[in-house]
């Protein structure tokens, strides 16, 4: 297991959720076994407030608006908070801090694209869906084209997308859990998914916004709590702040490490330099800039940050939305550079990749240090409380994209095309709604248990991929272009999201097992030669010498080992996955090709197969989404 | 065309003001867009290929790829604002004065609750 979770921590380039790219922690790092009631108690707080909320929310839940979009009932600032909670999954709260700890810059850089992709929410997507649509993406889609294959193609994409996100954050949670208060995997899989589903099926929409919004609020206190302690030492002076993190001799180990031999060459103070500039993790250019676009207008094709968007009245209010969503990103984005640098300085990478090779941990390992360390009362308090809060996250995003799901398929599989579009009762559409969401649940449940330990990581860099590959092309020019007609939506949809999966199937990101072993076989050949060195200097008279043979020598028995585990492992394959003996396509993100083929889809398909109809609704559609007209209509119920 | 919400789309497209919100919506936020877009991708590939630039220390051990870095939230901040105040001021005005007078017809249904989804099925 940890080979495979040091393997594919790399893979983290693109998948923006470094959190399940570690699927298993290399130690439990919980709660010290004393504190472990601590834990327990502020869990139960945490969870004890969402249900009330979910039972309150539960009584305002009566027809299919109140259960898929409140009843349109949420403001501006609320829908904000709600969408930074859907967004701010466990991806940034644990993943980019923990990259940031273990990479400097570059996990720095990497935030940066996860807030510009809401330039392109705000500008071009928010207000037309919200002066347009009603429950779904498909809503958007089909509205001047042909409903039911516009919408069977919106609800497959939706739970495409939303299955490959859930699945990477099921198994990163049933592994957090698991990690940070020691039940086991199954069972932290099986809580997430019955407290998920108590939201869901009994509050529908209102509680999960509620639910959203509450953890947002403990997650960005939190951390504003633990920065003001690791920065108010230096005077709230950044230029003091990263000065103290470069001069300490943990981070320029750390650098020394990643950079191999170059390193040797450089002073100590030129290696915690290096720390502050790019090129530690990502290599290949191309690949960041493949992934950006994905980030950049994937964002604008998630299902079920979409549905946000219906949940407010009106245009202005979508805006506010995203204007106050971009204030609470931002500003968490800007929080996590403290929170993963003063992890590096305080706690040090080499203790935090030692519990999680991705860095997961840096965050509550940084709360457990300010606290006054792993004995203390303290210590242990903040950090059973950003478990809490990281629990509560992840409940929260996958109850998000269940009630995306569940929409997609009782809306428009169910009511649109099986129904042919014929409104049923309230009472049938809510019911419907909640079938759908037990039926995706478990699921949820079912796909989480199954993956345990695999590398899911690819997961969520694919569901990016396939939104800004197949729903963002279909969304933008049904909106912008007149001649988007059925065609080539469905056209767009297929080839977007194939163009997307496909390219990553043949990505270096699976295993190859060739190349697996390759390695191995080197790092076992140089084996012999590296420990005779490593012995003769253990037995030098200078400490410091033997103190770092000794280190040496433990780190060339995990590697030899692992080098054994991962020949036996592979032993009898040679080709990947999908039977390649090396990846046929370089890049790690297939953004920077699907995405043009993606809207390529679409415009061929269009001007392929005309509909005359959707040209004439031209003039409806573009005034409505630039008006507002009739929106009232699609909010109340 | 049927219409069975008694607004006159075609109408409103023809109308002046709405070629006027349209232009001046289409000037506006693709222009953004497209700064955003370009800004954003200048941090990557700055990262890549002018990483002597990046490595430049300008204020203390903080160098120009953090300061880059951090103005990427600023600008995206910056956009964010510029629109939403413009939008706010002028094309929601504008918006409103269409729609207050090409929709002022009630929805044709009492309990306003269908939307229409294709005239066809």
């Amino acid at each position: 297991m940890t080979s495979i979770s040091r393997k594919w921590s790399l893979i983290a380039l693109i998948a923006p959720v470094p959190l399940v790219a570690t699927p298993a922690f290399a130690q439990a790092a919980g709660v010290g076994e004393g504190y472990r009631w601590l834990t327990f108690t502020i869990f139960a707080v945490v969870i004890a407030i969402t249900m009330v909320v979910t039972y309150l929310a539960a009584k305002r839940v009566r027809s299919a608006s109140d259960f898929y979009t409140a009843g349109g009932g949420v403001s501006g600032l609320q829908n904000g908070w709600a969408i930074a909670g859907d967004y701010l999954s466990a991806a940034s709260f644990l993943g980019i801090a923990g990259l940031i700890s273990l990479y400097g810059y570059d996990g720095f850089m990497y935030s940066v694209g996860w807030l510009v992709a809401y330039i392109t929410v705000l500008l071009l997507i928010a207000e037309p869906c919200r002066n347009i649509g009603r429950y779904t993406l498909s809503d958007i889609l089909a509205y001047r084209n042909d409903p039911r294959k516009t919408r069977v193609v919106g609800a497959l994409s939706t739970i495409t997308v939303s299955t490959f996100y859930l699945t990477a954050q099921m198994v990163g949670g049933g592994v957090l859990v698991k990690t940070l208060i020691g039940i086991n995997y199954e069972t932290s899989v099986i809580g997430v998914g019955i407290l998920m589903l108590a939201y869901v099926l009994f509050g529908g929409m209102v509680a999960t916004t509620w639910v959203q919004i509450i953890k947002a609020v403990l997650l960005v206190s939190a951390s504003i709590v633990i920065v003001l302690l690791v920065w108010a030492p230096y005077g709230f002076s950044l230029p003091a702040f990263l000065a103290d993190v470069v001069a300490d001799p943990k981070v320029q180990a750390r650098v020394a490490t990643l950079l191999g031999d170059p390193a040797k060459a450089m002073s100590a103070a030129e290696l915690g330099q290096r720390f502050l500039e790019p090129g530690l993790y990502f290599k290949a250019p191309i690949d960041q800039i493949s992934l950006g676009m994905a980030l950049v207008f994937g964002t604008a094709g998630l299902p079920h940050i979409l549905m946000r968007f219906f949940t407010v009245r009106t245009a202005l209010q979508a805006r506010r939305s995203v204007v106050w969503a971009m204030a609470i990103i931002g500003g968490f984005y800007v929080l996590t550079l403290f929170l993963g640098f003063g992890a590096a300085r305080l706690v040090g990478s080499a203790n935090i990749a030692g519990v999680d090779a991705g860095g997961n941990m840096a965050g509550p390992l940084l709360a457990q240090y300010i606290g006054g360390g792993p004995n203390s009362f303290m210590g242990n308090f903040m950090l059973a409380f950003v478990s809490a809060v990281a629990f509560a996250t992840i409940v929260a995003v996958v109850a998000g994209l269940v009630l995306a799901s569940a929409s997609a398929m009782a809306h428009d599989l169910y009511v649109g095309v099986l129904r042919h579009g014929k409104e049923t009762s309230g009472r049938g559409q809510v019911f419907a709604a909640r079938v759908a969401t037990l039926i995706v649940g478990a699921m949820a449940i079912g796909i989480g248990i199954a993956a345990k330990g695999q590398n899911v990581a690819v997961l969520v860099g694919l569901a990016f991929a396939v939104a800004a590959s197949a729903n963002f092309p279909c969304v933008l020019l049904t909106l912008y272009w007149k001649r988007c007609n059925t065609g080539g939506i469905v056209t767009g949809m297929l080839v977007g999201t194939i163009a997307a999966v496909g390219l990553t199937l043949v990505s270096p990101n699976l295993t190859y097992p060739m190349a697996v072993k390759a390695a191995a076989h080197k790092v076992l050949d140089a084996a012999p030669a590296k420990r005779a060195a490593a012995t003769e200097a253990l037995a030098s008279p200078d400490a410091a010498v033997a103190g770092k043979a000794a280190k040496d020598l433990a780190a060339l028995d995990k590697a030899v080992a692992k080098a054994d585990a991962d020949l036996a492992k592979w032993a009898n394959d040679s080709t990947s996955f999908m039977g390649l003996e090396k990846p046929l396509f370089e890049l790690k993100n297939p953004g920077l090709i699907s995405i043009p083929l993606g809207f390529l889809g679409v415009i061929f398909g269009s001007l392929l197969m005309r509909d005359r109809r959707a040209e004439q609704m031209w003039n409806e559609v573009y005034a409505r989404q630039n008006t507002g007209l009739l929106v009232s209509k699609s909010v109340a119920l | 065309m049927a219409n069975p919400d008694g607004v006159d789309w075609d109408a409103i497209i023809r109308d002046p003001r709405f070629q006027s919100l349209h232009r001046r919506k289409v000037v506006f936020l693709w222009g953004l867009m497209a700064l955003s877009v370009v800004y954003y991708f200048l941090l990557p590939i700055g990262a890549a290929y002018f990483q002597d630039w990046f490595k430049i220390r300008v204020w203390g051990v903080v160098n120009v790829g953090l300061l880059f870095a951090l103005s990427e939230f600023v600008v995206a901040w910056a956009i964010a604002l510029v629109y939403s105040r413009k939008a706010s001021r002028d094309f929601d005005r504008m918006a409103a004065e269409i729609a207050a007078e090409f929709g002022g017809v009630k929805p044709s249904r009492a309990d306003g609750t269908i939307i229409r989804e294709g005239v066809s099925t």
